[in-house]
């Protein structure tokens, strides 16, 4: 039998690691000491994660393999034993050890970028903290094995988040992006956790595979409706979560803003932790999904409307690292539409394949900024010449995000688009017809994939520097330190080679790993082509209008196109709309419930108060001082008590004695 | 028992002058060494109340005459302590009218 160290150790050791930092290696003169516990912690982590997905490659009977402690039991006194059990636990299946294996690699070889990106900030050591306390948190996410823990780690998911984000506190905008990326979140995560607790209620338990089984054998006791609406509410509820988390309309606008945080920061947030939680969360909880046809027909549809809204946007926006956010979203559309056409395997897939090219292209663009000093795109340009090393990867990385033959996007986005061709599930919820709008709006978006990345690359890294900054800039422009290059080089390396995880000449070995039987191909082998064209199509306009510091919009000025142009670039009024109805909405009545608490509420106890004053005030009147007064008062009470007593005949006093 | 024409009632209604004269002294006689007089004469109504009742419902029993004791030992040391009082006030404020020491008032 192979030896599986414990899974719970995985986690821990991040943990172990904030816990260092923060108690050794918070101060400046220490802090460069920081960045090696975190990366010692991360290599054993995966190396800890590794086995364990080898361990279950070679030994498939092994899953699912859960190790579960009782933390606390409700009501353990009842006659029918305890009516809830809260429990901590590990569960190790493929799908947890796959996304161990993606979350602790990508975080690694982003910390290790970090001790190049960061050197010389204030805040090292501070970083290094939140660092290992987001990959403590996105790993004992991974790992629950019941809601109730994975909400915990989901909530410290979101805490690190903000704290990343917000890293930059002195900044206004930082803190506001930090407090958007928290707050809208929540806005998904109440209906994330109203859906654990009607689920965990309908089964009396948190366990993952004991609510599994109770699903599929229609055990459930739900308080309201039938069993098969009521799993269907909880899906969608479930999914709320995963829509703040993952950045899906209509909770999407957070993420853009997210970039505030330091780069690698966000190549974390948007490749392996953060965004891939919700993801993650969805497939975990699948089997929910999977017992209700019309949540999964809701997933699909979010997922394919946020991939071409994002993609939209992504085409219009001029700083880099926006462009890149609205590609995550678009891409987290891409799985979501994968998860919701019933394929579990393609939307992890491309989950996979996207942490690495995603984390490569953050880490690219962070060493564009690092050397150039700015944000702006337009204010680069020419930049291949003396970046080489981050030209070049940064190529791979756009290629392999727009789907070009052979690196790994291609693998993993046509797979999506195949399991949306020939899913059964929305053919038959949708109609064919309906499925073919999802297929065809992923067909947009893969066309519009490949030429918003060439844009961004040709303005980035060809044709002359730009503007008076970049005269400047371009003097300065240097490639960046080996520590940094390391992992674009290892990312590129994983974008280009990870689509053999599920490659025929592989045997689809993701597939076998997951449990998958064969790929979906069979009837849609033209998708292939399609899509293939369609990213090179994309690539060759783009290259027209962008190539070799060419701006080919600037020329356009029919009015119609202008007028659609400037509302993509305002991102379709999202933000606007946000700001304008919701947040005023908020404001409006949130101004009102101020008026209640300050004349009503306050009201009573200031009323309370007032009452006493007056009160006394009056009351005040009968100390006099005058002594005679006051026994006059006490005398004529007892003589008047008296008169009373006697009158209704009450006896006060010690038992009568009744005779000698 | 030899009759008596004296009943109980008598007793109270003694008591009951002598509690009388004694809350007017204390409620309306302006000197304070007055006032404390006043109390003790409403302490002595209520020592005849107590040795009457003795008397006339049950002398087997001691307690009339012992609360009697009692309220003596207590009265002299009342009137120690309010003498002491009037003395203090007396120098404080000049005069031993209580209706000029009203200073502790609202």
């Amino acid at each position: 039998m192979p030896v599986i160290w414990p899974i719970w150790m995985i986690p821990a050791l991040p943990l172990a690691s904030f816990l260092i930092i923060a108690a050794l290696f918070l101060r400046p003169e220490r802090a460069r000491f920081a960045p090696y516990v975190l990366v010692a912690a991360l290599v054993a982590a995966l190396a800890l994660s590794l086995q364990a997905a080898l361990g279950l490659w070679h030994y498939p009977a092994l899953a699912p393999l859960e190790q579960r402690a009782t933390w606390l039991a409700i009501h353990p006194d009842s006659a029918a034993g305890a009516r809830l059990t809260l429990e901590v636990g590990t569960l190790l299946d493929p799908l947890s050890a796959l996304m161990l294996v993606v979350v602790s690699l990508v975080s690694l070889l982003v910390q290790i970028y970090s001790i190049g990106y960061m050197r010389g900030d204030r805040g090292y050591g501070r970083y290094f903290a939140f660092m290992s306390l987001f990959s403590f948190s996105m790993l004992g996410l991974v790992v629950a094995n019941n809601f109730l823990e994975i909400y915990v780690f989901w909530e410290l998911v979101g805490l690190c988040s903000y704290l990343l984000i917000g890293y930059y506190y002195q900044t206004a905008s930082a803190a506001n992006a930090a407090k958007k990326a928290f707050i809208v979140t929540r806005f998904g995560d109440v209906g994330f956790l109203l859906g654990i607790i009607a689920l965990s209620h309908a089964g009396a338990t948190f366990n993952f595979m004991q609510l599994q089984r109770l699903i599929e054998t229609g055990g459930l006791t739900p308080f309201f409706f039938g069993q098969s609406v009521f799993v269907t509410v909880v899906a969608l509820l479930i999914f709320s979560g995963a829509v703040g988390k993952s950045a899906q309309f209509p909770l999407h606008v957070w993420l853009p803003d997210a970039m505030e945080g330091p780069t690698p920061v966000s190549a974390l947030i948007h490749a392996a932790t953060m965004v891939a939680a919700g993801v993650y969360l969805v497939a975990r909880a699948f089997f929910v999904f999977h017992a209700s046809g019309s949540a999964l027909v809701v997933v699909a549809c979010i997922g394919a409307f946020t991939a071409f809204l994002a993609a939209t946007i992504a085409v219009t926006q001029s700083d880099i690292k926006r462009v890149l956010a609205y590609s995550t979203i678009s891409q987290l559309g891409y799985m979501m539409l994968a998860l919701g056409a019933g394929s579990v395997a393609a939307g992890m897939f491309h989950l996979t394949t996207h942490a690495f090219f995603k984390a490569l292209l953050f880490l690219c663009a962070g060493s564009v900024i690092h050397s150039v000093g700015t944000n702006d795109m337009w204010e680069m340009g020419g930049l291949g010449r003396a970046m080489k090393w981050t030209a070049a990867t940064a190529a791979i990385g756009a290629l392999a995000l727009s789907g070009v033959w052979p690196l790994s996007g291609f693998y993993s986005k046509d797979y999506v688009l195949a399991s949306v061709a020939t899913s059964s599930g929305l053919a038959s919820a949708l109609g064919v017809g309906g499925r073919e709008v999802l297929l065809g709006l992923g067909l947009v978006v893969v066309f519009l994939t490949a030429f918003y990345m060439t844009r961004l690359w040709a303005v980035i890294f060809t044709g002359k520097p730009r503007g008076g900054r970049d005269q400047q800039g371009r003097v300065h422009a240097h490639e960046s330190p080996w520590v940094m290059l390391l992992p674009l080089v290892v990312l590129a390396t994983l974008a280009v080679f990870a689509g053999l995880l599920n490659h025929g000449s592989t045997g689809m070995l993701l597939n076998r790993f997951m449990g998958v039987g064969e790929a979906p191909h069979g009837e849609a082998q033209w998708l292939v082509w399609v899509s293939l064209g369609l990213a090179l199509t994309g690539i060759a306009t783009s290259w027209a209008i962008y190539g070799n510091g060419r701006n080919g919009v600037a020329a356009v000025t029919s009015a119609p196109a202008l007028a659609i142009y400037r509302f993509v670039q305002r991102k379709w009024w999202m933000d606007d709309f946000y700001h304008g109805v919701v947040a005023r909405g908020v404001l409006a009545a949130s101004r009102i419930f101020a008026w209640v608490d300050r004349h009503v509420v306050n009201g009573f106890v200031d009323g309370a108060a007032w009452l006493m004053g007056v009160g006394g005030r009056w009351l005040r009147q009968a100390e006099t001082g005058q002594l005679q007064l006051y026994v006059l008062v006490l005398l004529t009470a007892v003589a008047a008590a008296g008169f009373v007593l006697a009158y209704l005949g009450i006896y006060v006093g010690p038992a009568l004695a009744t005779g000698p | 028992m030899m009759q008596s024409y004296l009943q109980l009632h008598h007793y109270l209604i003694v008591a009951a002058l002598l509690f009388a004269v004694g809350a007017f002294g204390v409620l309306a006689r302006r000197n304070a060494v007055a006032v404390l007089m006043g109390v003790e004469l409403m302490l002595n109504a209520a020592n005849i109340n107590f040795v009457a009742f003795w008397r006339y419902i049950d002398p087997a029993r001691l307690e009339g005459q012992v609360f009697v004791l009692i309220v003596i030992t207590v009265a002299a040391a009342e009137a120690a302590v309010g003498l002491a009082l009037v003395l203090n006030i007396y120098r404080t404020f000049g005069t031993v009218e209580v209706d000029r020491v009203n200073t502790l008032k609202g």
